[in-house]
């Protein structure tokens, strides 16, 4: 909660925003890595779900599609939140906009890191 | 050119346009245009000016849909016989053209636009160089006409914006190489509705009429704060 609250509160937006671009300009060149892979396995071939499968279970590839996870999930929801204070203000509006985005970029790093491990320990 | 024009004028009270035929000269400018139908025809429009020189920045208003200064904007230069003259955006009206400057203001107040210029111990007084003052001279040719957070898509929807005219006017100190402030007024502009809501829409700098660029200047001022400049 404190942690929450030092996110919320303490940071300044100049460093929420050098976060928002480094993660915009690192995710731009992983998921350049991440299509030329598929590129490599041929296209179709590659969407295939033994082959999905098969990637998950590479440990370098699922971690590099856990790093795109957290890094896309992190500019998305700066974003939305970005988007949500230009739209409407008011104190415990922008509250409940920075609270909600934080949780709902947890939310979604929880969920997808789940996939990611259960594909990675062949549970599905 | 014809020598009438159609004027039509935006009321609040009516919330509708009042149409008068005004008789133009190759020089008349939009804000005698207004003047004439108030005098002759219609005393209650309302609308504020002061220099007619484009200096005291009061006469800030939409020309045909674009926000302009009406002293500085002659009917010759408008390519049209029919000439609307609006409230600005982004503004509360007072009445007719007249409008609210409370925000602007505010804001400008904010960025505190003013130097602390002690001067330096070993000298009685501040050495600038040319190259000094070019970084920042433009910015101090505001006017505070409101023009250009007439323009500010931001403006319109997020009503805590700082607003380009504020932005462009913490630029002028933060680059003066006299100033002390630079870093408090950083950490000013440094909110959620500061600096970085700026999405480069670039409409501040078309329409200033004094040759102010505040896009470039709402830029140049993230240079600083993302430590790119000092
Ligand atoms: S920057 Fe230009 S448009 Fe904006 S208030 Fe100053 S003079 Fe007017
Ligand atoms: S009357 Fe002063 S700027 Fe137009």
């Amino acid at each position: 909660m404190a942690l929450l609250y030092c996110l919320v509160y303490d940071m300044r937006e100049s460093h929420i925003m050098k976060i928002h671009y480094g993660t915009a300009l690192a995710a731009v060149g992983l998921v350049a890595v991440h299509i030329l892979m598929r590129m490599a396995d041929g296209y179709h071939q590659s969407l295939e779900f033994a082959n999905v499968l098969a990637n998950y279970q590479f440990v370098p590839y699922a971690g590099l599609l856990e790093i795109i996870l957290i890094l896309l999930s992190i500019h998305g929801f700066n974003g939305l939140r970005v988007i949500l204070l230009e739209l409407h203000q008011g104190h415990s509006y922008e509250k409940a906009v920075s609270y909600g985005c934080i949780a709902g970029m947890i939310g979604l790093i929880a969920y997808g890191s789940r996939t990611i491990v259960m594909a990675n320990m062949g549970m599905i | 050119m014809n020598n009438t024009i159609k004027l039509r004028v935006k009321r609040s009270a009516t919330d509708d346009f009042d149409e008068f035929t005004i008789p133009v000269q190759k020089w008349t400018t939009v804000l005698e245009c207004i003047l004439h139908a108030k005098h002759q025809f219609d005393h209650s429009i309302a609308v504020r000016y002061s220099c007619r020189q484009a200096t005291c920045g009061s006469c800030g208003m939409k020309i045909n849909g674009k926000p302009s200064l009406a002293c500085f904007t002659k009917v010759s230069e408008i390519d049209s016989d029919t000439i609307t003259v609006e409230p600005m955006s982004n503004f509360p009206i007072i009445r007719d053209l007249a409008v609210k400057f409370d925000r602007l203001f505010e804001n400008h107040r904010k960025v505190m636009p003013y130097m602390d210029n002690t001067p330096p111990e070993s000298s009685r007084m501040h050495i600038q160089s040319p190259a000094e003052l070019d970084k920042f001279i433009q910015f101090a040719n505001c006017i505070k006409c409101g023009l250009c957070n007439s323009a500010c898509p931001t403006m319109a929807t997020d009503t805590s914006f700082t607003g380009p005219q504020a932005l462009a006017q913490a630029y002028r100190y933060v680059a003066d190489s006299r100033d002390k402030d630079k870093d408090k007024r950083l950490r000013i502009i440094d909110d959620s509705h500061g600096i970085w809501r700026c999405h480069f829409a670039g409409s501040c700098s078309q329409v200033c009429p004094k040759g102010v660029d505040p896009a470039m200047g709402i830029q140049l001022l993230r240079g600083y704060m993302l430590g790119l400049s000092d």
